[in-house]
């Protein structure tokens, strides 16, 4: 069953310096209890799209152009920002996990008083139930003596216990998905492996789904079973995680792969970085955004504007040029 | 031969526990000058409850001594008039107390509720708001107090309205800034992100987190209020006479500043006093209330 289906999604910032398409028709869907991540680097809209679903772009500058999100049949675009419809939803039905636990939290409320603050908000609990809940979840997510660290204020967590709040807080009121925006970006190599097998665990106890938005190809590697790499405001392909690892048709998904060391290689394989830097949204041409950085370019790149997501194999791909024909 | 002391480590289990309320208590009583300062108001606050009762004489009462010196049955002398000095300054306690409380009061929750829709909201609410602000910060403080005190007319209750007014812009001020910064906390998109309405995200999110540099400006503000009541009943348009104000007092007795010192040093001194004091008590304050600086008082 899907969950949610995003369709040609169109966020766009009008700012001083011109028009900037940070998300320019991208569509994608999750299905109940799945995994999906969505891969890109800084700057390529993949933050602007989760927040574009929950309607929690800032505007002005930002501005929601076009486009549908169905979560539940309903077209969540239709309902006014700050309406109760998408509050109740926000928290309740789809729940966010930010980049930054040392801010995520506000420090001037202990974390029993920001918990609760969901509870009762949207489940209409009493005091007793909400504490009680609370101390369920902290243990769930892994807190110690969470009894007592309840009434604590988030300056005596450490960051990745913070993360683990915060995804308590998002699961408090078992949201049927959770979107996690580089949930893992901000705590070290061995807390992000620990929050995120506890991601994936708690995900599949309660069946929601779950979006990861990251930058870092080995996180959804490991946990999503299906991958959307955006590049631009793009979607550039999108496929099943085993076939975007080992069949990438994209040359940005080819290219992201060069630069990312794998154990199941020969050992000294050169790490190639892409070439080039990613473009400037501002002012945009029509044409493929990678071309400039593209290594496969053909004389059509330059002519045609970009191109749409066709079917290749089990995959969808933006790209003129078959990847896998062109000898490198 | 050095004896080693034997040292038994103890190991507590957990951590020591301590609630708020037994936290606040400690880090706000243990400072001296906080003490002091504490100590200090609440003597004023009593003397302003029972100043019939302190007070050796009455305060309006007019005698054929005048102008004498310090002595046994005036300790600090009389007036021109032949008032009591320091029944006038027992009396004149209460005046003080009143603007400083009313007047901060009135300007801190008109400037937060102003300068946070203005912050929060942004666009045209701001462009209105901020823009009322600035003309009201267009005039200097005292010429603006002294134009609405003028045009009510004088007296306590129109004293704290103009005053009240006055300062509303600089609360204001500081809650836009303060709003405009704290709205782009991660922890106010999350607040949203969870479902949290606009007024919880203002009234619990955003307010406590400004808390700290409102309350410094309050408590540095009831100083400079107290300053301008005395300004103003210095000028003439404050606290009307007979009543007893410390301003229109070192106003009555600047120019015997050499004859009788008391006259005009006296109330100066009261005013220095609960200006300190009540500085004092602000820092204590926030040292104690800020969360940020828990654990490391």
């Amino acid at each position: 069953m899907t969950l949610l289906t995003v369709e040609n999604l169109k966020t766009y910032f009008h700012t001083d310096f011109g028009l900037v398409k940070a998300v320019d028709g991208v569509s994608y869907e999750i299905n109940e209890g799945e995994i999906v991540g969505i891969v890109g680097e800084s700057g390529c809209g993949k933050s602007v799209t989760q927040l574009s679903t929950l309607q929690l772009i800032t505007s002005p500058p930002g501005m929601i152009e076009d486009g549908k999100v169905i979560f539940d049949g309903r077209n969540l675009l239709d309902y006014p920002a700050n309406g109760p419809e998408m509050r109740s939803i926000r928290g309740g039905k789809i729940a966010m996990i930010f980049q930054e636990p040392m801010t995520s939290l506000n420090p001037t409320l202990s974390v029993f008083q920001q918990i609760s603050e969901m509870l009762s908000l949207h489940l209409q609990m009493d005091k007793e139930t909400q504490r009680k809940r609370a101390i369920e979840l902290l243990t769930q997510v892994g807190i110690p003596d969470a009894k007592r660290r309840i009434d604590d204020y988030p300056h005596q967590f450490s960051g990745g216990m913070r993360q683990r709040v915060m995804i308590a807080m998002a699961l408090s009121c078992n949201p049927k998905l959770l979107i996690a925006d580089e949930p893992t970006t901000a705590v070290d190599v061995t807390t992000q492996a620990q929050l995120l097998l506890l991601m994936q665990n708690l995900v599949r106890q309660y069946h929601t789904s779950l979006i990861i938005v990251t930058h870092n190809l080995g996180v959804v590697a490991r946990y999503a079973q299906r991958i959307y790499v955006m590049y631009a405001g793009r979607i550039v392909e999108s496929g099943s995680c085993d076939d975007i690892f080992n069949q990438p048709k994209h040359p940005y998904t080819i290219g992201l792969l060069k630069c990312v060391p794998r154990l199941d290689e020969e050992e000294d394989r050169r790490l190639v970085p892409i070439e080039g830097l990613p473009p400037n949204l501002i002012n945009m041409p029509p044409t493929c955004a990678f071309l400039p950085r593209c290594p496969y370019k053909i004389d059509r790149c330059r002519e045609e504007p970009w191109p749409a997501l066709k079917p290749v194999g089990n995959q969808q791909v933006a790209c003129y040029v078959d990847t896998k024909l062109t000898v490198q | 031969m050095l004896k080693r002391r034997k040292r038994e480590l103890k190991f507590v289990e957990g951590r020591p526990q301590e609630s708020e309320w037994k936290r606040f208590i400690r880090v706000f009583f243990g400072r001296r000058i906080v003490l002091f300062g504490l100590i200090v108001v609440a003597l004023y606050i009593i003397v302003a409850i029972f100043a019939p009762w302190i007070a050796p004489y009455d305060y309006k009462t007019i005698s054929s001594t005048i102008l004498s010196q310090p002595s046994a049955e005036h300790w600090l002398g009389t007036d021109t008039v032949g008032r009591d000095v320091l029944s006038r300054l027992i009396f004149g306690v209460r005046p003080t107390l009143i603007v400083g409380s009313v007047t901060i009061l009135i300007a801190a929750v008109a400037g937060t509720i102003l300068g946070l829709l203005a912050g929060y909201f942004g666009g045209w609410i701001q462009t209105i708001i901020m823009r009322f602000i600035d003309a009201l910060m267009g005039f200097p403080m005292i010429l603006l107090a002294l134009l609405i005190a003028s045009l009510l007319g004088g007296g306590l209750k129109n004293i704290v309205i103009a005053l009240g007014i006055a300062l509303i812009a600089g609360f204001a001020r500081v809650m836009c800034a303060q709003t405009l910064t704290i709205k782009e906390n991660d922890y106010i998109i999350a607040g949203r992100s969870l479902g949290l309405t606009n007024f919880r995200l203002m009234w619990k999110h955003i307010i406590p987190n400004a808390f700290p540099p409102m309350i410094i400006l309050a408590t540095m503000n009831i100083g400079m209020v107290i300053l301008m009541e005395a300004g103003l009943s210095f000028l003439g348009v404050g606290i009307q006479q007979p009543d007893a104000a410390w301003g229109s007092m070192v106003s009555a007795g600047y120019n015997r500043l050499t004859s009788n010192p008391a006259l005009s040093v006296a109330p100066g001194i009261a005013i220095m006093l609960i200006v300190f004091s009540l500085n004092m008590v602000g820092d204590g304050l926030r040292d104690a209330l800020d969360p940020r600086l828990r654990g490391t008082l």
